[in-house]
């Protein structure tokens, strides 16, 4: 079986080999995600702005499936809820469902360099906001513009970079000759 | 210890992994939406919010610092000619207020004998505090600001905030080192207008982001037409009278409906001016009168001055 060569925006190709990961770096990445999630933008910003935690935790659900699942970004969602002074409950189960999704299709994602992975996470995402926007109109809130819908493009869009950022720390170190 | 592992080899079946995810998302799914039933019913987190806020605040004024302090360099190095710029059209618009500021003193100590005849109140009691916006509520289905002061200024729930140019909200959250603002355009948000031209009373409803607020409820026939500016009246007690609020856009009398159709603009701009001003508890009118005690004597009460004014 051939498999795409790994370019600079190749993922690690499903042979190579990648350290396991530490779980305090999952953690980490989880801390800054939020961060980033919470930080205090308006205007422009605030409408390009992916949701970075829910970015991280496709990752992680995608890559370490043990360590991240389901119940783990429910947690995550309802400290999201908590930070973001939303209705409880709301970032809780679109991060579950976005765990679900990615748990479900990570075979077949992993299988795809990054840029092909991008649209297939942001079916992901959109879905994910989808199911916000249902819930909360559900619950009696206006529509919102339709620039709600732009930060989950934005987030596919990051993806790759995102992925490769995340990926750095277990790549195997290689010995000069290699390459 | 690291171990070199194989990325996509799972864990040999005969490992315990637990509900299959299917399970799991069933139940953290009906989970999450009891916890948001109960938000919406009970409204039994705020108390964790307050703490949640308290230990946020840090964390996010340190990520917004490097924003911050490019912003102080760009300004440090704004052209001198920006300033120059700004400080020509600052005098140009003194002398045009000129007029207006000059004869404000005489105005005042005639509305103060005015009033003192008519036995009324001054009109803002309490005190005023200035406080800056933080940031713009991330939740895209409401419409929300932060603002830099709390309860360290005595700001309560219930407050009126303005800013130069009219209403802008009402403060709904006080959290030790900040404030919720809800926007006047935040779907179902009331505030009763008076109309200026006509004095027609009506209420002001937010419909949410990107939608005109509109005057509901009124019949066809009221005395409302485009560009009428509408002020509080102040009659909920929440807002002072005579902030200016909105400015109505259109009007659809359409004789088929009950009501006329009646769209507005809001006057000030809560995306633009980054400094509003919280007015105190005692800007508004006085207290409502005590209710009767039991429900029965409100009825009895209530039943009582109907029969008087008929």
């Amino acid at each position: 079986m051939n498999y795409p060569r790994a370019t600079t925006f190749g993922s690690a190709r499903p042979e190579e080999i990648l350290r396991s990961v530490n779980p305090w770096f999952i953690l980490l990445t989880f801390f800054l995600g939020f961060l980033g999630n919470v930080a205090p933008a308006a205007g422009l910003t605030l409408m390009l702005r992916p949701d970075f935690l829910a970015l991280v935790i496709l990752y992680w659900c995608i890559q370490e499936p043990r360590y991240v699942g389901v119940g783990v970004a429910w947690m995550l969602g309802l400290v999201m809820d908590v930070g973001d002074a939303t209705l409880f409950g709301q970032h809780a189960l679109a991060y579950a469902v976005l765990a679900y999704g990615a748990e479900y299709f990570r075979r077949r994602v992993q299988r795809f360099p990054l840029w092909q992975q991008a649209p297939q996470v942001g079916v992901l995402l959109l879905v994910c906001a989808a199911l916000v926007l249902l819930v909360r109109v559900v619950g009696g809130a206006p529509l919102p513009r339709w620039t709600y819908m732009v930060s989950p493009i934005v987030g596919a869009l990051l993806w790759p970079l995102l992925s490769m950022l995340l990926q750095w720390p277990q790549r195997p170190t290689r010995s000069p000759g290699e390459r | 210890m690291r171990t070199i592992r194989h990325v996509s080899a799972d864990p040999p079946p005969f490992f315990h992994r637990g509900p299959s995810p299917l399970t799991r998302l069933a139940f953290f799914g009906l989970l999450s939406i009891a916890l948001m039933f109960a938000d919406t019913r009970y409204r039994y987190l705020e108390g964790i919010r307050q703490v949640a806020a308290v230990v946020l605040y840090p964390l996010q004024r340190a990520v917004q610092m490097p924003g911050e302090a490019l912003g102080w360099v760009a300004a440090y190095f704004g052209s001198k000619r920006t300033l120059a710029d700004d400080n020509a059209a600052l005098k140009q618009e003194l002398v045009v207020i000129a007029p207006s500021v000059q004869g404000f003193a005489s105005l005042r100590d005639e509305n103060a004998k005015l009033r003192a005849l008519l036995e009324m109140r001054t009109r803002y009691r309490g005190g005023a505090t200035a406080v800056e916006v933080l940031y713009t509520g991330r939740d895209p289905f409401t419409q929300k600001i932060f603002v830099n002061r709390g309860t360290d200024a005595g700001i309560k729930a219930g407050e009126a905030v303005i800013d130069e140019l009219g209403v802008v909200g009402q403060v709904t959250r006080v959290f030790p080192m900040m404030a919720e603002v809800t926007l006047v355009t935040d779907k179902d948000h009331a505030v009763p207008v008076r109309v200026e031209r006509s004095g027609v009373r009506s209420v002001f409803f937010g419909a949410g982001a990107g939608r005109p607020p509109e005057l509901r409820f009124m019949a066809p026939s009221a005395d409302i037409q485009p560009r009428d500016k509408l002020y509080t009246s102040g009659i909920d007690g929440t807002y002072p009278p005579g902030l200016a609020v909105a400015q109505v856009e259109t009007v659809e009398r359409d004789t088929g409906q009950v009501f006329a159709r009646i769209t507005a603009r809001p006057l000030a701009g809560a995306d633009r001016s980054s400094y509003l001003l919280v007015l105190g508890e005692g800007a508004a009118q006085m207290s409502r009168p005590e209710e009767p005690v039991d429900a029965n004597a409100e009825k009895k009460t209530g039943r009582g001055k109907g029969r008087r004014g008929g």
